[in-house]
């Protein structure tokens, strides 16, 4: 420990702090423009420069660490005059148009201004003007106001991984660019918003929308990823104007991604759905709610009282909340329906029944920056799980070892040490070749079990699985045995995987071998809570897929637009449009809705309080920030009030919070939760490793702006160059023996049904995967994510 | 490639050739012209005897070497700062990108003696404990770039760099690297960035090189004409060295003369020489002119009244006590006919230019002491520009990330101290005190 003095204060403070940090520790105010807590630094705006005892010149504070004995001074002459200077510097190229800059009221030059500017300009001579940068459809630039301070830069090379932006040109003529007519790609360029200490960068889509002081701001939690990123929504005239990150150290930090900051935009689309709707005679007919609870009740209850409860299916979103997740499953059970499922794009459910309890990360977000060791299995993490991805590219960064095992070799932008690229069938291989080789190593020679290793006989391990298996295991390194710091994590693609009962298998299996953390990476806001609440088919009820396969008469639709949200897009197209009642609880007039009967307006997360549970087991709720637009209503509100109209027991419920409640039976929810997280196995399940097959198979991923009907309904995102018309991607070697070209158009057939798409070279993908999007209108004929697919020339 | 055919340029007897000691011979770039005088000897000697690194350190000390770069450290120190015992490649780097206005040395150096350059650095590197090497070299000199490249090569396949070098364990690679003219790439740490192939920026420090340099690892960066002198002092010993010059200044130093003087050129005499004698050598005021100012040591070194340097002598203490400093040698004669504000427009033109932008204070300082001098000399200076211009000077000074900053504050700062009367006659007529016209 250092003992030094800050403008006569002591502190004791470690090795290696810096003035700043230890100022800030203290309270005491430096001003600031280059220096990030978060990104490296680079002392260049020189606006915290310090009187320190003992040194002719004014030191940095940002890059100056303390030495035992320091006396800083950061307001004395020497040092206030240093300050001042270089506001002076800073303001004399700023064009001063605060008036019409949307950082205005919020900017860091100008608060520091008011505390060391000058009434008056001493600099008379012509201003610098910089062009402004198209950047892309989320960022606006105001290149002129831009003091140089490189945040930007550093954020998108450090955090984001690659370097999209950089200073170029000398002097007075460097200026913030990205590469030659690119825009900044980033799924988290948002956040350079937030990092501008200027009007530079601002967001795009709120550009010119408000003043910040004229803004009300409410937290919440963000609806996407399992992430569960804390957002604060700002509103003005009860319509959502913005979306920023709130400060959660051990969540999101104080980033976001960008579809959790943009996806606002989807809320205020023309496509809400405001008032009830019921179709008579194929026509649409806006009603009250009244008439429609009543008609849809009508309806539920004359099918399943004719045709049995097993004639409805309830599928609910797992962006949902709880509270709506646990009412839609309390109707299913008292219509005698066992038929629910949230797990709308999962294909295997082998596993039901055979875990333990909630399927959960396996550990906290902040550990996974910590390992030394991690295998990702079928996730592109970049496109699923943003901010995650970040935080295992710091562990990277600090020498952690990365192992993927994926059907396609997406950059993840951070170093990857092994990497098994195969097809969806071929990674089950992959997964018991590292089995075999883990239990080969010797210091780990535990039994598996009999069952297990008579399988693995017929494996034949190759170097590159040998290597994945030594690197989980720290071979040569140390290791702590009792936690090895290993991570092993199954992705979105794994678990929709149509032998996601092998992947967990054995994943689980080769994570008990050498210790390590063994987890699923949630794909959405809720997946978790939806399984802790139990919105998972009964005895003899059926699964997702199973209520597509065998269609119903009648489905109750949680926030689900079927085609897009299912994993087979052609079964659940026919399933609704041949069931003989579709009630939708929806916030959207969808075109995947057309072959519904009533459609309820159901209010967004901003306009509904509730509950999510994140993938580490977060419990989070969050009130309304907003009024319901139209008639939209709570969903909790509208599945209570659907409950008392057909007559059903225990849904008396007044507030989101009685619902909660009786969630968690009127324990802590972290008691209940952290009861019931667990990723073991009951019990070890056949499996087969060996999947011989010469077909093509299709890898069916959700792009991250399709993820679910709000992110889908924001314009700026939907601009995003990460949105493309969706192709038939393969290797350039499938492209030559199917006889095709680049670029020529293809027909993409699944079953019966087939489309129209390009034909695009992908050398990042296996041989034998084409891959085509699924939450696309234009491949919502197509089938299983994973399944059979045939190419021809059209 | 062809020598270069250039004729030698006028030398006097009144210089003492270490540097340029090849000088006379044939073709003094040649390899074969290096070994006529002695050269390469060092390096084999310290190898094949295996010297002890801190015997060569010692010699260096004793010396009296200082940084010819421009600083002025001594180099002997700057050397045992490296990490002796290091896990890894140390890095030793060659600084030739010399690009201030005035500063023609180190490209004689290559151009003239190049192996006496690469055994200095080949015995840094011995001495230092570094793998590799590389020489950078201003992009605009692109001649003496090819005569460094075929002295490489012929060092190359003469054995005195590479793999195991005269059959022992010591290996030394060395590269030369071009830049492509940005002055700010002389400063060490921006050199290091443009070697590592980034933007020339300078870092912030420390970390000094020695800690952090080239890819991260210990670097050792001195001038080129600091590394050459290394094989004369290492011959003849530290204390002869010293001897050539005066206390606290050792050796000879290379001075580029340039202006107002009949024949500009390099002139390496020995250290603590009267300025009045190096004027002579190079032929004295031209045209029978009268000395009115003089820099000593390039831009970046205040510029001296003829009066003050009048009876300075030529060496880091010498100047210091006139008044400036020796900088990197860079001397620039301006005779009475010369206007003390055009000029001072044509070196805030060159900082304001030259500056990497990347930290405020010079970004915009620059521009800013640029734009007032440019107006005063175009007839629209203002009374409180002189204060105004001091004030902003001082601003910078001190404020910066690299010395940059300091460098363009210093000649404002000195012109306007020495000068003022004419800067305040432009500003009050509209036009030049000693022209009597304006721009
Ligand atoms: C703006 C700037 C430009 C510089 N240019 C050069 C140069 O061209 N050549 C040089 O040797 N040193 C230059 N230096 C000094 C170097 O940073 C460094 O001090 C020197 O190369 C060290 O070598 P020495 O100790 O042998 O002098 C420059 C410094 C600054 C701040
Ligand atoms: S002083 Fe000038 S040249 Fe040096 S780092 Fe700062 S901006 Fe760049
Ligand atoms: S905050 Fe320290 S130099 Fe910018």
């Amino acid at each position: 420990m250092l003992n030094i003095e800050i403008d006569g204060k002591a502190v004791e403070v470690d090795h290696g702090t810096t003035i700043i940090d230890a100022a800030d520790k203290l309270g005491i105010a430096i001003p600031r423009f280059c220096y990030h807590k978060k990104l490296s630094v680079a002392a260049n705006c020189r606006m915290c420069l310090v009187q320190v005892e003992k040194f002719a010149k004014p030191l940095p504070a940002c890059a100056t660490p303390v030495a035992d004995g320091m006396k800083i001074f950061t307001r004395s002459k020497a040092a206030v005059e240093a300050q001042k200077s270089v506001m002076e510097f800073l303001l004399i190229n700023h064009p001063l148009d605060c008036p019409i800059c949307d950082q205005g009221g919020e900017c860091d030059l100008q608060d520091i201004a008011v505390a060391y500017g000058a009434p008056a300009s001493r600099y008379a001579e012509e201003k610098r003007v910089v062009l402004n940068k198209n950047i892309g459809p989320l960022v606006s630039t105001d290149m002129t106001r831009c003091i140089q301070c490189t945040r930007c830069v550093r954020f998108l090379k450090e955090v984001g991984g690659m370097m999209e932006l950089g200073m170029v040109g000398r002097g007075e003529h460097a200026e913030i660019t990205a590469y030659v007519d690119k825009s900044v790609d980033s799924e988290l360029s948002g956040n350079i918003i937030d990092l501008c200490p200027v009007g530079a960068l601002t967001s795009k889509p709120f550009r010119y929308k408000a003043r910040t002081w004229e803004l009300t701001r409410r937290p919440s939690i963000a609806p996407h990823d399992g992430l569960g990123s804390q957002i604060e929504v700002h509103i003005k005239d009860g319509k959502v104007l913005r979306v920023l990150p709130r400060e959660k150290e051990s969540i999101n930090e104080c980033w976001l991604s960008d579809r959790d900051r943009f996806s606002y935009e989807g809320l205020n689309s023309p496509d809400r759905l405001t008032v009830p709707m019921i179709k008579h005679h194929g026509e649409w007919h806006e009603t009250d709610w009244k008439t429609a609870l009543e008609f849809a009740a009508g309806q539920l209850k004359d099918i399943t009282n004719a045709d049995g409860g097993e004639q409805l299916g309830v599928l609910v979103s797992p962006n949902s909340t709880m509270e709506e997740a646990y009412l839609a499953k309390q109707i299913a059970h008292g219509l005698g329906s066992s038929n629910i499922d949230y797990r709308l794009r999962q294909t295997d459910f082998r596993l039901d029944g055979k875990r333990m309890g909630t399927p959960w990360m396996g550990c906290n977000i902040p550990d996974l920056q910590e390992m030394d060791r991690i295998l990702v299995i079928g996730s592109n993490l970049r496109n699923e799980h943003p901010l995650l991805a970040n935080r295992i590219r710091k562990a990277v960064a600090q020498g952690a070892e990365l192992s993927l095992v994926n059907p396609m070799d997406d950059d993840q932008l951070m170093a990857v040490k092994h990497k098994a690229i195969c097809t969806p069938n071929d990674m089950v291989n992959v997964l018991a070749q590292i089995l075999k080789a883990m239990s080969g190593l010797q210091r780990l020679s535990l039994c598996l079990p009999k069952s297990l290793n008579d399988l693995l006989e017929t494996v034949r391990v190759w170097d590159n699985s040998q290597a994945m298996a030594e690197s989980l295991a720290g071979l040569g390194k140390e290791v702590d045995l009792v936690s090895p710091r290993t991570g092993i994590f199954l992705g979105n693609i794994a678990q929709s995987h149509p032998r996601f009962t092998e992947l967990y298998s054995l994943a689980e299996a080769i994570a008990s071998l050498c210790g390590a953390t063994f987890g699923i990476l949630s794909p959405a806001a809720n997946s978790t809570g939806a399984h802790l609440v139990g919105v998972l088919p009964g005895e003899h009820g059926l699964n997702a897929k199973a209520m597509l396969e065998s269609p119903r008469k009648a489905y109750l639709l949680v926030n689900v637009e079927p085609e897009l949200d299912c994993h087979h897009a052609a079964q659940a197209r026919q399933a609704i449009a041949e069931a003989e009642c579709v009630i939708a609880l929806t916030a959207y007039k969808s075109e995947a809705l057309e072959h519904a009967d009533v459609l309820l307006p159901i209010a967004p997360f901003t306009e509904t309080s509730g509950t999510y549970m994140s993938m580490e087991g977060r419990v989070q709720s969050f009130t309304a920030v907003t009024k319901p637009l139209g008639e939209c209503r709570p969903g909790w509100k509208i599945l209570r009030v659907l409950g008392n109209t057909l007559g059903l027991s225990g849904f008396d419920f007044d507030s989101s919070e009685q619902v909660k409640n009786a969630i968690f039976g009127g324990q802590k929810p972290s008691t209940v939760v952290w009861n019931s997280l667990n990723n073991n196995l009951r019990e070890l399940i056949d499996i087969q490793v060996k999947i011989k097959s010469n077909v093509l198979q299709r890898l069916g991923e959700v792009p991250q702006f399709q993820s679910d009907a709000i992110v889908r309904r924001s314009p700026p995102l939907q601009k995003t160059r990460a949105v493309q018309a969706p192709v038939a991607a393969m290797h350039s070697q499938l492209l030559t023996e199917l006889g095709l070209d680049d670029g020529e158009m293809v027909t993409v057939k699944q079953g019966v049904a087939s489309v129209l798409l390009k034909a695009k070279r992908d050398d990042r993908l296996p041989h034998g995967v084409v891959r085509v999007p699924t939450a696309l209108p234009v491949t919502s004929l197509l089938g299983d994510l994973m399944g059979e697919i045939e190419v021809t020339r059209a | 490639m062809a020598a270069f055919d250039t004729p030698v340029q006028h030398r006097s007897d009144k210089e003492t050739l270490v540097c340029l000691r090849t000088l006379g011979q044939p073709d003094p770039a040649s390899l074969q012209a290096y070994l006529n005088v002695g050269g390469y000897k060092q390096l084999q000697r310290l190898v094949q005897d295996k010297v002890k690194a801190t015997d060569v350190i010692t010699q260096v000390k004793l010396s009296g070497l200082r940084g010819r770069g421009g600083a002025g450290f001594p180099t002997g120190l700057k050397w045992s700062f490296m990490p002796r015992y290091y896990d890894g490649t140390k890095y030793l780097v060659c600084n030739t990108d010399e690009g201030e206005p005035g500063t023609f040395k180190d490209r004689d150096i290559i151009r003239y003696n190049p192996h006496q350059l690469i055994e200095g650095m080949a015995i840094a590197a011995y001495t230092l404990g570094a793998r590799v090497g590389y020489n950078y070299i201003h992009g605009e000199i692109w001649q003496d770039y090819e005569i460094f490249e075929r002295a490489l090569d012929e060092a190359r396949a003469a054995g005195f760099i590479g793999e195991n070098l005269f059959g022992t364990t010591f290996s030394f690679d060395l590269f030369a690297v071009h830049g492509y003219g940005a002055y700010i790439c002389g400063e060490e740490t921006a050199l290091i960035e443009s070697i590592e192939g980034k933007k020339g920026q300078p870092r912030f420090k420390p970390p000094f090189p020695a800690s952090y340099g080239v890819f991260g690892k210990p670097t050792n960066v001195n001038n080129t004409e600091s590394y050459t002198s290394i094989p004369w002092i290492l011959e003849h010993g530290g204390d002869a060295f010293q001897a050539l010059g005066v206390p606290n200044s050792g050796g000879t130093k290379l001075f580029s003369v340039s202006g107002h003087v009949e024949r500009p050129g390099n002139y390496e005499v020995r250290m603590g020489m009267p300025f009045t004698e190096l004027l002579d050598i190079a032929g004295g005021v031209w045209k029978g002119r009268q000395l009115k100012a003089v820099i000593p040591g390039g831009p970046s070194t205040a510029v001296m009244p003829a009066a003050a340097i009048m009876g300075a002598t030529m060496d880091y203490d010498g100047l210091s006590k006139a008044g400036s400093s020796l900088g990197a040698g860079s001397m620039i004669v301006m005779d009475e006919t010369t206007c003390m504000v055009k000029t001072l427009k044509r070196l805030s033109y060159f900082f304001y230019e030259e500056s990497c932008g990347q930290c405020t204070p010079c970004r915009e300082g620059t521009g800013w002491l640029y734009r007032v001098v440019k107006r005063i000399v175009e007839g629209e200076g203002r009374m409180g520009d002189l204060d105004l211009l001091t004030d902003v000077s001082s601003n910078i000074s001190g404020r910066t990330i690299c010395a940059l900053g300091d460098a363009a504050a210093t000649p404002v700062l000195s012109f306007i101290k020495h000068f003022r009367p004419e800067f305040e006659y432009y500003i009050q007529h509209g036009k030049s005190m000693v022209t009597g016209k304006a721009e």
